[in-house]
C-alpha cells in the first residue's frame, strides 16, 4: 500500500529553496565570522599549542 | 497505544507546510528597531576609550544587531496574540499566518545563544552578559511581565533598548563607567516621551489589545504632562556627556539645541486641546524624538572622533 504523502504547491516548493538558500548562506558566513576572527584574536598563536 | 494515536498524523490537512520566506523571518526581527540599536551601539563602541580590532569591532556589533534581533523575535512569539488585534502589528508574521509560534520560539532562542557566545567570545565576558542580560530583561522582564500589568512598562521595559551603547562600550573597556551609563540614560530617558507620543495617537489600538498604555490608564493630561518632565530629562542628561567632559563645548552647545527643541514639541503636546483628535503635535513628537536620538548620538560620535584626530 502506498503510504499517504503531501504534495507541495509549488509556492511551498519555492519558499522551501529560498529558506534553505538563506541558511546556507548563514552558514558559509558564521564559518567566514569564526575563521577569520580566530586568526584576529590569536594570529600566528594559533600554532602554538604546547602538549 | 493512546499515546501513538495521539502523536500520529491523522488527518493530512493538519499538517501545514511552511510558506515563509527569509524576508518574513527578517521581519521577525524588527529591523528597524535594530537599526538603531547598531548605531547605538557602534557610537558606545567607537567612542570608548581603548583599541578593538576593526574585524572584532564588525562582528561585535553584528552579534548585538542580531541579539536585539533575537529579542524581537521573542517578543513577536509572546506577544502573537495581542499584535492580531492592533492594526500596527496585525501585518506581522505570526498574526499573518506565514510564521508558527514554535518556529518564532526557536529562532530567537537559537539567535539568542549564538549572538550572546560570539560576542562573549570574541571581545569579553562583560559585554557578552550585558547582551544576554538585555535579551533577558525585554523578552521575560518587559514582554511577558510588565508589558500587559502596568502603565510603567515602556518606562522600565526601556532600559532595554538603552543597553545597546553600553554593551559596545563593554565590548571595547571590559567595564561600565560614567559615561556609557550617561548614554544609556539618555536612551532610558528618551523611551517615555518618545512611546508615550505614539500611544496617545494610537490610544484605541492599544486599548483594543487591553495594553495598559499611560493614555488609556492615567488619561490623556496625565500622560502629557509625564512626557514633558521626561522631555526635560532627557534634555538636562543629553547634555552631560559635555559636564562630565567627553566631549567639546560644540556637542555641549548642539545638545542644548536638541533639547530645546526636544522641550518644545512637549511643550506642544502638553499643550494640544483635548478635542484634538487629529493629534498633530503628539505625531510630529514621535517624528521629532527619533531625530533627537540620531542627531545626539551622531553629534557625539563626530565630536568625539574629531578630538582624536586632533590630538593625533
Amino acid at each position: 500500500m502506498e503510504p499517504e504523502t503531501i504534495e507541495l504547491t509549488e509556492k511551498q516548493k519555492k519558499a522551501r529553496k529560498r529558506r534553505n538558500i538563506a541558511i546556507a548562506l548563514g552558514l558559509v558566513a558564521l564559518v567566514v565570522i569564526f575563521y577569520v576572527a580566530t586568526l584576529t584574536k590569536l594570529g600566528p598563536a594559533v600554532f602554538d599549542r604546547p602538549m | 497505544m493512546a499515546l501513538v494515536e495521539k502523536h500520529s498524523l491523522t488527518d493530512a490537512s493538519e499538517f501545514r507546510v511552511s510558506e515563509a520566506m527569509p524576508g518574513d523571518f527578517l521581519a521577525l526581527l524588527k529591523p528597524r528597531v535594530m537599526s538603531l540599536v547598531v548605531f547605538t551601539a557602534f557610537v558606545g563602541l567607537a567612542t570608548a576609550p581603548g583599541a578593538i580590532d576593526p574585524f572584532i569591532a564588525l562582528i561585535a556589533i553584528l552579534a548585538i544587531a542580531v541579539g536585539a534581533g533575537a529579542s524581537g523575535a521573542l517578543n513577536m512569539w509572546y506577544d502573537a496574540d495581542i499584535d492580531a488585534v492592533m492594526t500596527r502589528t496585525a501585518r506581522r508574521p505570526i498574526p499573518s499566518g506565514m510564521i508558527t509560534p514554535d518556529q518564532a520560539l526557536t529562532f530567537g532562542l537559537i539567535l539568542a545563544v549564538l549572538s550572546v557566545m560570539t560576542l562573549g567570545l570574541l571581545t569579553n565576558l562583560v559585554a557578552g552578559g550585558l547582551l544576554a542580560f538585555t535579551i533577558f530583561f525585554y523578552a521575560v522582564i518587559y514582554t511577558m511581565w510588565l508589558k500587559r500589568s502596568t502603565p510603567q512598562n515602556i518606562v522600565i521595559g526601556g532600559a532595554a533598548g538603552a543597553f545597546p551603547p553600553m554593551i559596545g562600550w563593554a565590548a571595547v573597556t571590559g567595564s561600565v563607567s560614567l559615561e556609557c551609563v550617561v548614554l544609556f540614560l539618555i536612551i532610558f530617558l528618551w523611551t517615555p516621551p518618545h512611546f508615550w507620543a505614539l500611544a496617545l495617537f494610537k490610544s484605541d489600538d492599544y486599548g483594543r489589545a487591553g495594553i495598559p498604555m499611560m493614555p488609556n490608564v492615567a488619561g490623556e493630561a496625565s500622560t502629557k504632562r509625564q512626557i514633558l518632565a521626561y522631555s526635560v530629562l532627557v534634555a538636562a542628561v543629553g547634555v552631560a556627556p559635555w559636564a562630565i567632559g567627553q566631549t567639546s563645548a560644540v556637542y555641549g552647545v548642539v545638545s542644548i539645541a536638541l533639547g530645546t527643541a526636544f522641550v518644545w514639541y512637549a511643550w506642544k503636546v502638553f499643550r494640544m486641546p483635548e478635542a484634538d483628535r487629529t493629534m498633530g503635535a503628539a505625531k510630529a513628537l514621535f517624528g521629532y524624538s527619533l531625530v533627537y536620538l540620531f542627531a545626539i548620538f551622531a553629534v557625539l560620535l563626530g565630536d568625539v572622533a574629531i578630538a582624536r584626530l586632533i590630538g593625533g
